[in-house]
Formats: structure tokens, C-alpha cells, sequence
């Protein structure tokens, strides 16, 4: 076990808990020391929460103490990114819209959170409205990469990714509307989870794209992904597009046995745009799949290519329509000077939203608008049927693909905001995950000058069980997850 | 041009908002009233993170309407966003249905003063109800959300309606199927019965027509029947005079009892339509229809139909009896008490409709149950109370209340079927009015009228008119 | 299909969205750049393909007519830029 607190991962930090090793408030305190030492250089967290996670802290000492016992969360400090709403605490998804938000309403995987005896450290930074790659998007402040911190952490979660990489929290929850969980894992150097579309529910996640959203876990090994999905995963009443199913238990996925296992490459993912660094790393990861036992042959998915152009339609279109809600009426921002209402709603917009949520508001309204719809949204849906049919065609000969999450190591701040389109390529691996609605996680596999490389595994839908296994085991035979930047 | 005549196309805009008792996609209450922004919660509000759930009983409420109105219900649909910036939008777009409605192609048959008439439904879909906004005095606006997220059904009709005796007659029928059926209370006053005129005129020979004018703002079917008459001359003159209407929207006043303008519709509003990606499609199948016909019940015109046979009452007013729901039920409960539907219906008819229209009153606001009004019409059945009698007991039940037993002891009107008593009242009388005596004897018929008033007055009502006539004519041949 | 600085004004328009003069031009080339690249999509044959709107064939999913308790009138208006007479309060609405 390392020496110091923060470098535990969550199932150590509880272990030694449940061996009365360590109490929840010493656990909570040495959070915080590690998270005052750090947060000056990567600007994690938007919210600290330090009285009410002491507070949380010490009802999990009092609660151990009586014998009690809620679980593998209880007592261990967590963080959220926030766009997720928690009641009396501001929820700003990074944008000067909400800055001062504060909902009446704790979301459902928040209250699972709570429910499980959780202690919440804060609520991270983001691209405003989760609309990025690389968190520089934030109103706020621009999260930077614990491994360098002249790099992105990747986003739109960079926040959340570089919480729990700094040793900031033991594991963090993000969201992923096209690989805001994934792609800042794979830049960070985490495990980072998008769960199946209707898997983890959504309600009280601010939408950005609701056909795409999902919400699911950040931590430092596979073993903590297990947990954290324990904890969050599960059918709502309260989202009408979470799905009813018996809970599986995702620990019991932990399997260190790949044999038979079929591993399809997808070609689509290994071609032009795709360092060459992070495709050895991949390829390098196959090998040692096919050494454990499983088998790996290259498969298709033909459609892939399109998967950003569709992502880019169905995201701003949804937003375009989430989003409109922010009028200055009932919550957050309102322009101090107007003429009429319909002034105030454009004046509040104008100055409360940054410039990449107003390019895809603008974008998403013009593809829904009058004349454009079948040219645009319904196409890029239609299209999405065949992206579809692509992974269930490949599913029908292979239980996981493997793919780049990233396809380049974490780029330096400031490198692409000039150009959207090239942010936007950032994505170009994760994107088609979203948009068939299967899961995908992201985990370490490699480095390159110093700077993280992920790898994906991707699954049937609700098959979240066999990457698991997938990843504990290329987990249990390398060394990447023990790896922590040195800051 | 001024030889050419016109026929006016009606079609109507009808939202209702549904009986559930929880909000379209939230769980707060549908109770009307109450202290502004108290039936609010995250969801209603569209607070950022919130998710609709559709309320089941919304869904079966507009099936069931487009069962009543012989509709093709859809075996697949599902809800769109409708997208448009305005304060009492909390979400700034409605949960709506676009071209999946629930229901689409019903009709429902009017009586007209030609004859029945259909008219043709086009769709029957779902929708939220948004916010109000209130006028305070300083120029600013107070928005109150109780009523945003109540369910609506929107109905559209065809444009088949030609008159504004039409656009009524469909009106009252759509209201009392509304009532019937239960799925809406239909209270204008309340707002949860709004309608929309749509309003143009074509020739005849079909050559000349006006631009649709659409009205709003039509807070009871008087209005809208006098806003459909505004319309149709306006139109009229507007071509007789070689110009066109506006494609537009107009705006009824109630006091000025005209239509003004509020806005062309030369640009549509670009509502930019999309399916609700947070609900997912519905699936109705037969099993379910079927499950929600057979909770329907009786309606209207199949009632009215009933009535007529099984207790022999005329057809208008077996019309008039079915035309709400409540007042056929308190029919139905009056014939079962009295066992005898015409002088159930009779005594409904005209006491009971008359008073309730002069006091303006409904029939839950009666001072007497429908058993007391069954015990005064058995009186009468057998004869304890003769008409005038039970009027007076009417009046006083009607306008306070009681037992009629005791009203009737009270007021000593209990009428005397007793032959020796009124035997002798009728002797009196003919001995005082010899000379109606002697016109009836010259074939005056009057006469026997007269006589048989006086007779009725000197029993102080009470004499059983039947016994009073008989033996008046037995003694006048005697005489 | 190029997006011209007519329809920037126009789409902002419908999104209550304002530009500078200085920033439309810009902003108009930033997204015909991006329109362009989504347009990419008109290759795809999608004849007789059907519309994916949701991911999972999941139907019918309903909540069952319940009354649930409502927030207290300040946690309605507890984020409430101006209020007045616990209503939310905008410039006047006009009809
Ligand atoms: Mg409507
Ligand atoms: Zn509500």
C-alpha cells in the first residue's frame, strides 16, 4: 500500500476504514490538505464543499462506530462534476448562467451518493455546459492536467478527471455526451466509465444532449469502477428513458480470465487522424489480450466516419432546445439592462452564455429550423440507425471492440480553441460509442512523453459486466493503474 | 360581384384541459386555484436537470376522447418539443405532439335546424398547459406556474361547420361528450375549456374566397358564435368590395362584441419540432383500446336514445335531459324513485330548468336532494298534491329547503279527494252562480271553467281537481 | 450550401442570440465551416432507413396518476432574479 492517503485507490481507502485504520474525518482531512496543495496548479473545482464533507465524515465515523455499514462508498470522499443539481449547493455547469444556481433538488445519482454515505469533496470544473474537450470552455477557470500542467485534462469533465488523478477525491462522477468521461480518462490517465444509454439515470444531469447523456464513474483502477457503478447504476422513476432490469453486481465482473474472450479491432478507429503512438499502445494491448487467452481480429464498422458529422447535428439540436430554458426568468443569470421581455431573454443569453455554447445553440437552431430538419436532424438520425446496425453487426462476432480512446495523448492548453473543427476531432473515437448507445470505458494504457495514453473497450449494450472483466484483467497483467503524476 | 353569395367555413381549435389529478409530467396537483406558484415543483418549473414522466391516466383521457368521437387511435405515437421563447414556458418549448397525434380522423354528428350534420375531427393530441402571466399595476408582468404542466387535449376540427348555430350545436356537444365521459370539466371560466375560431368564406361557385382569420380569445360559446357572425360579415364586405382578409390572428372583445387584429400570419412561426428525446414512444394495442372503451360510458346521443324508449319521453326533451351528464343522472334518479319518466321529466322540464336558469344556479348548488324532489312528484302521482299545490311546495323546497311532507302540512295542502266534502263545495258554489249555471245550460262551455275555479277556491286548492270535475258534471245533468 | 450573414441573423433571431457587427462575420464563418463538415452526411443512401430517436426499444414508459407533494413557494422562487407577490416578475406581457 503507498504511504501516503491520497494515493490510495477507493477500495483501499475503504478497506482501511473497515479495519478501523484510518477514520473517515482523518480520510476527509487528508483529502482536503492534498486538495489545497494542488488546486493551485490544476483549478479542479468549482465548489469546495470541506464543512459539509467533515460533516458527512464524521456521521460515517459515528455510523461505523454504531457498527453500521452502507456500503463500499461509505465514508470515502468522492467528487462531482457540476452540471449534476444538488439541493442548496450551486450547480453552475461552469457558465455564468448559473452561476449563482443553487437547485432545490438533489439528482438522483447524488442521492445515491448520499444515500450510500458518501462524502462529497466538491463539485469539479467543466466546459460550460459540457460543451468541450479540453475544460477550457469553463467560465471560471481552466482545469489543467495533473501529468503536465501546461495540457488539457481533456473535457468536457477535466475537472472531474483531474480531481481524482491529482489524488484530489477517490473517484469522481463525469458525464459523456460523446466522450467528456472517456477522452479526459484517456488524458488523465484514469479508468473512466460511459455506461449504457439508459443505464444510469439522468435526471437532475443539466441535459446538454439527452439522447446522448449519460453519466458514469471516474476512478484510479477497474476494481473502483466496479463500486462506483454499483452505486450509481440502476432504473429511476424519475427518467423516463432509464431502463428496468435486475441490478447486476459489477464487482463480481472482477474476473482475471480472458480466455475465450473474442477482442474485434475496429479498422475505422486506427486510421488517419489517430497518432501513431497511441495505435501501437492499442496494438501493444491486443497482443497481451491475445496472450492472456482471447482472441482479437479486425472488424468493421463502415459507418464510423460519419459518427462526428451525426454527433455534431443530434447534440446541437437537443442543446439548442435544452438550453433554451436559461431566459433570465425563473433562475440564473439576467441582463442587468433591457426593454422587454423578449429583450431580456436575448440580452441574458448573449451575456450569459460563452461563445462554444452559443456557436451550437446557433448550429442546433439552425438544424431543426424550418426547411432543414429533414436535411439535417432527421438525417444525421437516420444515419445513426445504420451506425447502429454497424455494432450490432459487429457484436454478432466479438463480446468487446477495442479502440484509442484519444487519438492523441492530452495537447497543450490553449492549442486548439482557435479552431473548433479541430477540437471537435478530439472525439472521433468516442463519439460513435454515444451515438449507438453501447458502453465504452477508457482505460490507461501507456505513455507518451509523459502524458498519458488510453485505450477503449466497448460493449453490448447493458454488457458493462464483460468490460469489466475485459479491463480487470489487461489490469491485473500491466502496471499503468498503479501510476500516479508526480505534482 | 353583390349577386354573389357566400357560405362560411368553421373550423375549431379546442383545448381541454384533462381531469387527472396529477400534472402531465410531474406529480403535482391539477386543483384550480390556489396561492399563486404553490402547485409547482423542479419538474414543472423546468428547472435545469429535470425529466418528464408521462402521467398514464393523461394518455387514456385522450384515447378515450377519441374513442367518444369516433377516432382512429394511433397504434404508435409519441410527443415532440415545440419550440418557442415566451415567460410562461417555463422550458421554452411545450411537450406537444406534432405528426404522431394520439387520435386522428373522428366525426360526432350535430343536430342542425336541417337536420343532423357531421362534423369531421381531423386530430385529438396531447399537450402541457402553460403558466399565466398577471398584470400588475406598475406595467410589470407576475408569472403564476400552477396551471404549467396541467395535461391538455388539443381538438382539431375539419372545416365543416357553416354557420355560427353550428359552430355552437358542435360546441355543447364536444362539452357535454368532455363531461360525460370525465376526462375534462370543461370550465371556461376556469380556462379549462379554451377554443380557437378559424373563419373564412367562399362563394359558392367556389371562385372567390377569404383568407383564414383565426380568433382567439373566446372566453364562452356565445362569444365565439357572435365572434363567427362578426367574422363572416366582415368577410363578406371585404370581397363585395373587391379586397381580401389578412391571413391573421384576431382577437375577440367581449365588450366591444367585435374581432380587432393582434397579428398577421404572413411568417409562421418557425417551431422548430422535434421528437421529445427524453420520452420514448407509446404502443397502444387492441388489448388496451379496448380496456378503455369499455370504461366509457354511455354517451350522449345514445342515451338520449335510451330515454326516448324506455320511459316514453319526447325526443326534444330527452335532448335536453342528456345534454350534461349530471343533469341525465339526476334524471335517471329521479325515474327510479318516482317510476314514471314523463312526469319525472315533466316536473325536470319546467319547474326544475326554469328556476335553475332564472337564479343562474346548477344543479349542485340545489337546496333539496333528489329524494325529497321524488317524494313531492309522488304526491302528486298519488294524488295527495294537486299541480298548484306541489307548485307552491316546489317554490319553497326550491328556495328553502325542507321535507315536503312538512311543507305540505305546514301550508295545509294536502288535496281532498273526500266526495262528500267536496260534494258540498260544489252545491255551494252552484247555488251561488246561477247564472253560470244557466250559460252552461245554453252550451256555454266557458262556464264549466269558472265553475269549477270557483269550486277550487272555495277548497282552498285542496279539492282534487279530477273528483271536482266529475261530480260538477254530475251535478249540473242533475240539476 | 454556404451559411450567409442573413441566415447567422436569422437563426440567432429564433435563438434570442445576439451578435456584434464585428463578431457576425466571424461567427458566420466558424459555422459554415462546421456545416460544411456535417454535410458530409448527404452521401449516405438512407432510403427506407428509419429515424433512430431513441437507442433502446423501450415503449410505454408511464408514471401512474399520483399526487406528490409540490416545493414551498420559496424554494420555487428561491433562484428567482426578480420577484414580487411570490410571482416570478418580467417586463409586461403583451398579447
Ligand atoms: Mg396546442
Ligand atoms: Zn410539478
Amino acid at each position: 500500500m503507498k504511504n501516503k492517503m491520497y494515493e490510495w485507490t477507493l477500495h483501499e481507502a475503504r478497506q482501511a476504514l473497515r479495519d478501523g485504520q484510518v477514520t473517515s474525518v482523518a480520510l476527509t482531512e487528508a483529502i482536503f490538505e492534498r486538495i489545497e496543495a494542488v488546486e493551485p496548479k490544476i483549478d479542479a473545482f468549482i465548489t469546495l464543499l470541506k464543512e459539509e464533507a467533515l460533516e458527512s465524515a464524521r456521521a460515517a465515523d459515528a455510523a461505523f462506530a454504531r457498527g453500521e455499514d452502507l456500503g463500499d462508498l461509505h465514508g470515502v470522499p468522492i467528487a462531482i462534476k457540476d452540471n449534476m443539481c444538488t439541493t442548496g449547493i450551486p450547480t453552475t455547469c461552469a457558465s455564468k448562467m448559473l452561476e449563482n444556481f443553487r437547485p432545490p433538488y438533489d439528482g438522483t445519482v447524488v442521492a445515491k451518493l448520499k444515500a450510500a454515505g458518501a462524502v462529497i469533496v466538491g463539485k469539479t470544473n467543466l466546459d460550460e455546459f459540457a460543451m468541450g474537450s479540453s475544460t477550457e470552455n469553463s467560465a471560471f477557470k481552466v482545469t489543467r492536467n495533473p501529468w503536465n500542467t501546461d495540457y488539457v485534462p481533456g473535457g468536457s469533465s477535466g475537472g472531474s478527471a483531474a480531481s481524482v488523478s491529482a489524488g484530489a477525491a477517490y473517484a469522481s462522477l463525469g458525464s459523456d455526451t460523446g466522450g467528456s468521461i472517456r477522452q479526459p480518462a484517456s488524458l488523465c490517465g484514469l479508468v473512466g466509465l460511459k455506461p449504457t444509454y439508459g443505464l444510469v439515470s439522468r435526471y437532475g444531469l443539466v441535459a446538454f444532449a439527452s439522447s446522448l447523456d449519460q453519466i458514469g464513474p471516474f476512478t484510479k483502477d477497474v476494481e473502483d469502477c466496479a463500486i462506483m457503478m454499483n452505486a450509481i447504476a440502476g432504473y429511476d422513476v424519475k427518467d423516463g428513458t432509464s431502463i428496468q432490469q435486475e441490478k447486476p453486481d459489477y464487482k463480481a465482473a472482477l474476473i482475471d480470465d480472458v480466455k475465450g474472450l473474442r477482442i474485434g479491432l475496429p479498422k475505422e478507429f486506427f486510421g488517419e487522424g489517430i497518432a501513431q503512438e497511441v495505435k501501437d499502445a492499442v496494438h501493444a494491448a491486443a497482443k497481451i489480450y491475445e496472450t492472456l487467452g482471447a482472441t482479437v481480429e479486425e472488424v468493421s464498422i463502415p459507418n464510423a466516419g460519419y459518427a462526428l458529422p451525426i454527433y455534431y447535428i443530434i447534440a446541437s439540436s437537443e442543446c439548442s432546445s435544452n438550453l433554451a430554458r436559461f431566459d433570465g426568468v425563473r433562475y440564473g443569470f439576467r441582463a442587468p439592462e433591457f426593454e422587454d421581455f423578449n429583450d431580456l431573454f436575448a440580452k441574458t443569453r448573449t451575456q450569459g452564455f460563452g461563445e462554444e455554447v452559443k456557436r451550437r445553440i446557433m448550429l442546433g437552431t439552425y438544424a431543426l429550423s424550418s426547411g432543414y430538419y429533414d436535411a439535417y436532424y432527421n438525417k444525421a438520425m437516420k444515419v445513426r440507425t445504420l451506425l447502429k446496425q454497424d455494432f450490432d453487426r459487429a457484436f454478432e462476432s466479438v463480446d468487446v471492440l477495442l479502440t484509442p480512446t484519444s487519438p492523441t495523448v492530452a495537447f497543450k492548453i490553449g492549442e486548439k480553441t482557435d479552431n473548433p473543427l479541430e477540437m471537435y476531432m478530439s472525439d472521433i473515437c468516442t463519439v460513435p460509442i454515444n451515438i449507438a448507445g453501447v458502453p465504452a470505458m477508457s482505460l490507461p494504457c501507456g505513455f507518451s512523453e509523459g502524458l498519458p495514453i488510453g485505450m477503449q473497450l466497448i460493449g453490448k449494450h447493458f454488457d458493462e459486466k464483460t468490460i469489466l472483466r475485459a479491463a480487470y484483467a489487461y489490469e491485473q497483467h500491466t502496471g499503468y493503474a498503479q501510476q500516479r503524476p508526480s505534482l | 360581384m353583390s349577386e354573389m353569395k357566400f357560405k362560411t367555413l368553421v373550423g375549431l381549435e379546442i383545448h381541454a384541459e384533462l381531469a387527472t389529478a396529477s400534472k402531465m409530467f410531474c406529480g403535482c396537483t391539477t386543483t384550480y386555484g390556489g396561492d399563486v406558484n404553490t402547485h409547482c415543483c423542479p419538474i414543472c418549473l423546468g428547472l435545469p436537470g429535470t425529466l418528464p414522466v408521462v402521467n398514464k391516466r393523461a394518455i387514456e383521457f385522450a384515447i378515450q376522447t377519441g374513442l367518444a368521437f369516433n377516432a382512429k387511435i394511433a397504434k404508435k405515437s409519441k410527443m415532440d418539443r415545440k419550440n418557442y421563447f415566451y415567460p410562461d414556458l417555463v422550458k421554452a418549448f411545450q411537450i406537444s405532439q406534432y405528426d404522431m397525434p394520439l387520435c386522428e380522423h373522428g366525426h360526432v354528428d350535430i343536430e342542425t335546424a336541417s337536420g343532423k350534420k357531421r362534423i369531421g375531427i381531423e386530430r385529438i393530441h396531447i399537450e402541457e398547459d402553460t403558466g399565466k402571466s398577471l398584470h400588475a399595476e406598475d406595467g410589470s408582468s407576475l408569472l403564476d406556474y400552477n396551471r404549467c404542466g396541467v395535461p391538455l387535449i388539443e381538438i382539431v376540427t375539419l372545416p365543416d361547420m357553416s354557420s355560427a348555430e353550428e359552430a355552437g350545436a358542435f360546441l355543447e356537444l364536444l362539452k357535454s361528450t368532455l363531461e360525460y365521459i370525465e376526462v375534462s370539466d370543461c370550465k371556461m371560466e376556469q380556462g379549462s375549456l379554451r377554443c380557437d375560431v378559424n373563419v373564412n368564406v367562399v362563394s359558392e361557385d367556389g371562385t372567390v374566397k377569404s383568407n383564414i382569420a383565426e380568433i382567439k380569445n373566446l372566453n364562452s360559446f356565445k362569444a365565439a358564435m357572435k365572434a363567427i357572425e362578426f367574422e363572416t360579415k366582415r368577410h363578406i364586405e371585404l370581397l363585395e368590395r373587391g379586397e381580401n382578409t389578412l391571413k391573421e390572428t384576431r382577437r375577440w372583445d367581449d365588450a366591444k362584441n367585435e374581432t380587432f387584429h393582434m397579428r398577421t400570419k404572413e411568417f409562421v412561426q418557425d417551431y422548430r419540432y422535434f421528437p421529445e428525446p427524453d420520452i420514448v414512444d407509446f404502443e397502444i394495442d387492441a388489448d388496451w383500446i379496448e380496456r378503455l372503451e369499455l370504461e366509457l360510458p354511455e354517451l350522449p346521443e345514445a342515451r338520449k336514445h335510451r330515454f326516448i324508449s324506455a320511459y316514453g319521453i319526447p325526443e326534444y326533451d330527452a335532448g335536453v335531459l342528456t345534454s350534461t351528464r349530471q343533469m341525465a343522472d339526476y334524471f335517471e334518479t329521479l325515474v327510479n324513485s318516482v317510476g314514471d319518466g314523463k312526469l319525472a321529466s315533466n316536473w325536470i322540464m319546467t319547474e326544475l330548468m326554469r328556476r335553475l336558469k332564472d337564479e343562474g344556479l346548477e344543479l349542485g348548488a340545489l337546496r333539496f336532494t333528489v329524494e325529497q324532489f321524488a317524494e313531492l312528484i309522488a304526491m302528486v302521482k298519488d294524488g295527495t298534491l294537486n299541480q298548484n299545490a306541489a307548485k307552491k311546495v316546489f317554490r319553497r323546497l326550491f328556495e328553502e329547503g325542507g321535507e315536503p311532507k312538512a311543507i305540505v302540512e305546514a301550508e295545509g295542502l294536502v288535496q281532498t279527494s273526500d266526495t262528500g266534502l267536496i260534494k258540498d263545495t260544489v252545491d255551494s258554489v252552484l247555488s251561488a252562480n246561477p247564472q253560470s249555471v244557466e250559460d252552461y245550460k245554453n252550451g256555454k262551455d266557458r262556464a264549466f271553467g269558472f265553475l269549477v275555479g270557483q269550486v277550487m277556491k272555495a277548497s282552498k286548492g285542496k279539492a282534487n281537481p279530477q273528483v271536482v270535475n266529475e261530480l260538477l258534471a254530475e251535478a249540473l245533468k242533475n240539476l | 450550401m454556404a451559411i450567409t450573414i442573413k441566415d447567422v441573423e436569422h437563426v440567432a433571431k429564433l435563438a434570442r442570440l445576439e451578435f456584434e457587427e464585428n463578431e457576425i462575420l466571424a461567427f458566420t464563418e466558424k459555422l459554415d465551416a462546421i456545416v460544411g463538415y456535417v454535410e458530409m452526411l448527404n452521401a449516405v443512401d438512407v432510403e427506407n432507413v428509419d429515424p433512430t430517436y431513441h437507442v433502446l426499444p423501450v415503449k410505454n414508459r408511464f408514471r401512474e396518476d399520483e399526487i406528490q407533494a409540490s416545493l414551498e413557494r420559496d424554494a420555487v422562487l428561491t433562484n428567482a432574479p426578480d420577484r414580487r407577490g411570490g410571482c416570478f416578475r418580467v417586463p409586461r406581457v403583451v398579447e
